[in-house]
């Protein structure tokens, strides 16, 4: 069976993978990583975002033998050691923007992608456009916009600290 | 001793506790669950709506790498396996029982559906399972197929199960139809509708899944299974299905990715699981792709309707008749039958004084997945009916739209209201509801709004809908002489632990709906114990004593009720642990935010000294209580409980593209009271979410031949961010009147009151085009073709 090496939230693995065996499913079922689900098989939920060398990831469009060598973070590589909550995780609990939690994985790590992507924030409008590849069936996503506002905010230093979700 | 604490009690917007496993990808999904020595299920499914089966050879499928089994509907028959059975009985209009085919667990000579089980295999891997399951050869005969509910009643149209005519399941009535034509006689206006309720698929975003496995030593079973109600899938599938004592049963519903409904039934995929972990002596795991899922799960609504209202020369409604096709698809499914008749029928009242109402309901079998109760069940497709039909009323008399609601309205101090269908409303007040909707959402200043949009060469148009609905499922007497094979009590169990934490232990299920910080807030409430020592259990038979589960927002209006009861218990009791430790009467002692103490002196016990003499009774009155302070309590509903409320809609069109906007929504919910205003803001937005869905995206749609056609979120239109507006959620509060907590349930408003709401804006978008209505979901390519001079076809 072929090996596949590559670096998951900072340790290297080398893992024996089938020829068509997902990235997603090294992950759940070979590193036990069980925080990025799988909520479709037709690419469309985004339930399975993790980053890929630094860009987010579908993680059920992509082999296993493509990550060779490659760095990945899943949600479970997010908070700091001292399990200091990433901004975005920050915001989303502030700002109630799960419910269910699963999309939430998925959600979070395309919406730090998201922010990175656009340094000078975003309007209400580009973040919902940006959310395009990422379903979630519980919230309408109200909450998730504005947990990702208040996280750019933070992320791009423009706040120290999360401005807290109104009462 | 005045414990000064952050506010965690009722009415706080406390952050969730469940957070932070979620958002660290800690979550214990089912499908994040491995058993040692786990195999892994692949359900082979028929590709066919309606055939028979030939022949099934699975010898190929056994010589497979990897396979340990490979069982049929043969092999389960052979066993004594029992049918799915369903949990609730309708009777026909001549009092007679429904229609109520078998529902094999593997379908055994037919197959009924695109999705019905046929084998399933069990391999050491997923995908061994997989490639076995390609190389079982089935030999179909095609039959003919019903795929709507009006191909169903056709005269000579296939039948889906032997046995009744018409691929009837019941005809059933309510009301008084003698009163209802004397009615509809002296009617100075008759106003009549016709609309589909389109077909949805519920897509929790995580896919059921289950875990069947069988403890070769002590004989004793456990499933892991994606539902919202443990308890119901242990009796349902230990006594009905697979004859397992439910002393030798466990079964465990972990973190659960959503429900909406779809995750209440029994499912035959825990069936098969549990018992092949059983012939295969190793733990057997399944889970759906999403493919799967669509042709698997239960779908909703699905319903064909005429109404027709009858009005007096002053536009008050004098009676309302319904005439409904009901779609069961292929079995019935766990509650299917309440669905359209006793969550449908009984609330055709709505919001409005309507002195006679008469409905009559067929339910019918086709070849399709069968249809259950999906977020709102019943009341959605009622309120839809009744609002779309206030507005073409409106329309026809040429009264304001606004004005003809408020005309018929309830008032304030009419309740408790009895309605014509069975009903009897508690709490309300429909008025200030639609006073704080006009008012939040701009509705007078619109037409300025419209002319505007127009200048853009857009068009923009505002919807109103009202909304009753019943929840906080529901008295057990009522509900069983409606045909209810359960009670529908709920379970609570306090344990106050020695040192003064507390655990909950609830038959309700959380999953998604912030149970765990909601019910600790009660208990931060009622026993001044802090959140952050109370802990929700919930979601495994082998911890709580039982429970009905969650759905039809009943799980803080009667599990919370049962909760509060416990409490009372608790407090009692610690009442009299209390008198002792301070040498007092009982009746001299209170108990307020976690203290005891003496009336009127400064003598008190915290409710952790008490635990702790209640475990360790060194100085206790042993002889007359009992150690411990640990309370269970049984909570019987007296009566459903009434949410109500009003959403506005404003749209807008583009001409060019037929793309309906939805730039405004206002909901003004009364919920009851309202325990974390923040929870049910987002209970009420993403119910929003799915009613704006189906108004304008969802459908689930099957050809002529039962295939599914919209099978995959490729072809079935989900939200998304981009779709849907930001929804402004305001509350205003009656208090329930009959539960101690005062609470309505908040988990379905949304979907109830937000699909007419929409409609009636697209309608109004579209008035210079003189269309009276437009079929959900109202798609761009419908739109357009009103438009552009289409309307008569897509309008009809």
């Amino acid at each position: 069976m072929p090996q596949v090496t590559l670096t998951v939230n900072g340790t290297a693995h080398t893992v024996e993978v089938e020829n068509r065996t997902l990235l997603v499913d090294l992950l759940r079922e070979k590193l036990r990583l069980t925080g990025t689900h799988v909520g479709c098989d037709t690419s469309q939920c985004g339930a399975c975002v993790v980053h890929v060398d630094g860009e987010s990831v579908k993680a059920c469009t992509m082999l296993a033998l493509q990550a060779q060598g490659s760095q990945v973070t899943t949600i479970e590589g997010l908070a700091a050691a001292d399990g200091t909550l990433h901004p975005m995780q920050e915001a989303f609990r502030e700002y109630h923007a799960l419910q269910c939690g699963f999309c939430t994985p998925g959600m979070v790590m395309s919406a730090i992608d998201l922010v990175k992507k656009h340094p000078n924030g975003m309007s209400e409008r580009e973040i919902r456009e940006g959310l395009e590849g990422n379903l979630c069936r519980c919230t309408g996503y109200h909450n998730i916009v504005k947990a990702i506002a208040a996280a750019a905010e933070v992320m791009q230093g423009r706040r120290s600290e999360l401005a807290r979700a109104a009462e | 001793m005045n414990v000064s604490l952050p506010f965690e009690g009722i009415g706080a917007s406390v952050r969730r506790k469940e957070d932070l496993r979620f958002l660290s990808g800690r979550g214990q999904y089912v499908d994040d669950i491995d058993r040692p020595g786990q195999t892994y299920a692949h359900i082979l499914r028929s590709p066919h709506a309606h055939a028979r089966l030939a022949r099934i050879d699975t010898a190929s499928a056994r010589a497979m790498p990897g396979v340990r089994a490979v069982f049929t509907g043969a092999d389960l028959d052979a066993e004594n396996i029992g049918g799915i059975p369903c949990g609730w009985q309708i009777h026909n209009k001549d009092g007679t029982p429904m229609a109520e085919p078998p529902h094999p667990v593997l379908a055994v000579e037919k197959v009924r559906h695109v999705g019905d089980p046929v084998a399933v295999v069990i391999a050491e891997t997923k995908a061994q399972a997989r490639d076995a399951a390609e190389a079982i050869e089935v030999e179909y005969e095609p039959l003919p197929a019903v795929a709507t509910s009006e191909a169903a009643v056709a005269a000579g149209a296939p039948q889906v199960h032997t046995g009744g005519p018409g691929n009837l399941c019941y005809d059933w009535h309510i009301g008084d139809k003698a009163a209802m034509d004397a009615a509809f006689a002296r009617a100075a206006k008759v106003v009549r509708f016709e609309t589909t309720n389109n077909r949805l698929v519920p897509n929790a975003m995580e896919p059921r899944a289950a875990i069947g496995e069988f403890d070769t030593t002590s004989g004793d079973y456990t499933l892991y299974t994606t539902s919202q109600n443990p308890h119901v899938i242990r009796l349902l599938m230990g006594a009905f299905v697979l004859h397992i004592p439910e002393a030798k049963l466990r079964v465990v519903a972990p973190d659960v990715g959503g429900g909406f409904g779809s995750k209440i039934y029994h499912y035959a995929e825990e069936a098969i699981v549990t018992w092949a972990s059983a012939k295969v002596r190793r733990p057997v795991k399944w889970t759906a792709d999403r493919t799967e899922a669509f042709m698997s799960d239960a779908h909703g609504r699905d319903h064909v309707s005429t109404a027709e209202l009858a009005l007096d020369a002053d536009g008050k409604i004098l009676a309302l008749r319904v005439h409904t096709l009901a779609n069961m698809g292929a079995y019935l499914s766990t509650f299917a039958p309440c669905v359209p008749t006793y969550l449908y029928a009984t609330l055709l009242s709505g919001t409005y004084q309507i002195p006679v109402i008469y409905a009559e309901v067929k339910a019918v079998f086709t070849n399709t997945v069968p249809v259950d109760a999906y977020r709102g069940a019943g009341r959605p497709e009622a309120t839809y009916l009744l609002e779309r039909l206030m507005d073409v009323a409106a329309a026809e008399t040429g009264l304001d739209r606004v004005e003809l609601r408020r005309r018929n309205l309830i008032q304030p101090d009419q309740f408790p209201y009895q309605t014509p269908v069975a009903l009897q409303y508690d709490s309300g007040n429909y008025q200030a509801t639609l006073d704080q909707a006009i008012e939040a959402s701009g509705y007078h200043g619109f037409e300025q709004r419209r002319a505007e949009a127009k200048a853009r060469g857009k068009l923009r148009g505002i919807g109103v809908s009202t909304y009753l609905e019943a929840c906080g499922i529901a008295p057990s007497a009522v509900v069983g002489s409606l045909g209810a094979r359960a009670g529908l009590y709920e379970v609570g169990t306090i344990r106050v632990h020695p040192t003064g934490s507390v655990t909950v232990l609830t038959g309700a299920h959380s999953h998604g709906q912030g149970h765990e910080t909601t019910f600790a807030q009660l208990v931060a409430d009622k026993l001044g114990v802090p959140l952050s020592q109370v802990d929700v259990v919930h979601g495994d038979t082998a911890k709580v004593p039982f429970g009905m589960g969650t759905y039809g927002s009943r799980s803080l209006a009667v599990g919370g009720s049962a909760m509060m009861k416990a409490m009372d218990k608790i407090i009692a009791k610690g009442k009299r642990i209390a008198a002792h430790l301070m040498e007092a009467a009982v009746e001299d002692v209170e108990f307020e935010r976690g203290t005891f103490r003496v009336a009127g002196t400064d003598r008190t016990k915290s409710l952790t000294e008490v635990s702790l003499a209640a475990y360790v009774p060194h100085n206790y009155p042993i002889d007359e209580i009992e150690p411990g302070l640990d309370e269970t309590a049984f909570y019987d509903p007296k009566n459903f409980t009434y949410p109500g409320g009003c959403h506005i809609a404003e749209v807008e069109i583009d001409p060019d593209t037929g793309h309906v906007d939805v730039v405004n929504f206002t909901a003004v919910d009364d919920v009851g009271r309202v325990i974390n205003p923040m929870i049910v803001e987002g209970q009420v937005q993403g119910g929003v979410a799915q009613g704006i869905g189906q108004a304008l995206l969802e459908n689930a749609v099957y050809d002529a031949e039962g295939q599914l056609v919209s099978g995959s979120f490729m072809d079935y239109t989900m939200p998304r961010a981009g779709d849907l507006p930001s929804v402004g959620v305001a509350t205003h509060t009656t208090l329930c009147t009959h539960n101690p907590l005062g609470v309505k349930g908040c988990g379905e408003v949304g979907a109830i009151g937000s699909p007419p709401a929409v409609i009636n804006a697209v309608v109004d978008a579209l008035r210079d085009y003189g269309v009276k209505h437009v079929e959900m979901p109202a798609t761009p390519a419908k739109i357009w073709q009103i438009i552009h001079g289409g309307h008569r076809m897509a309008a009809e």
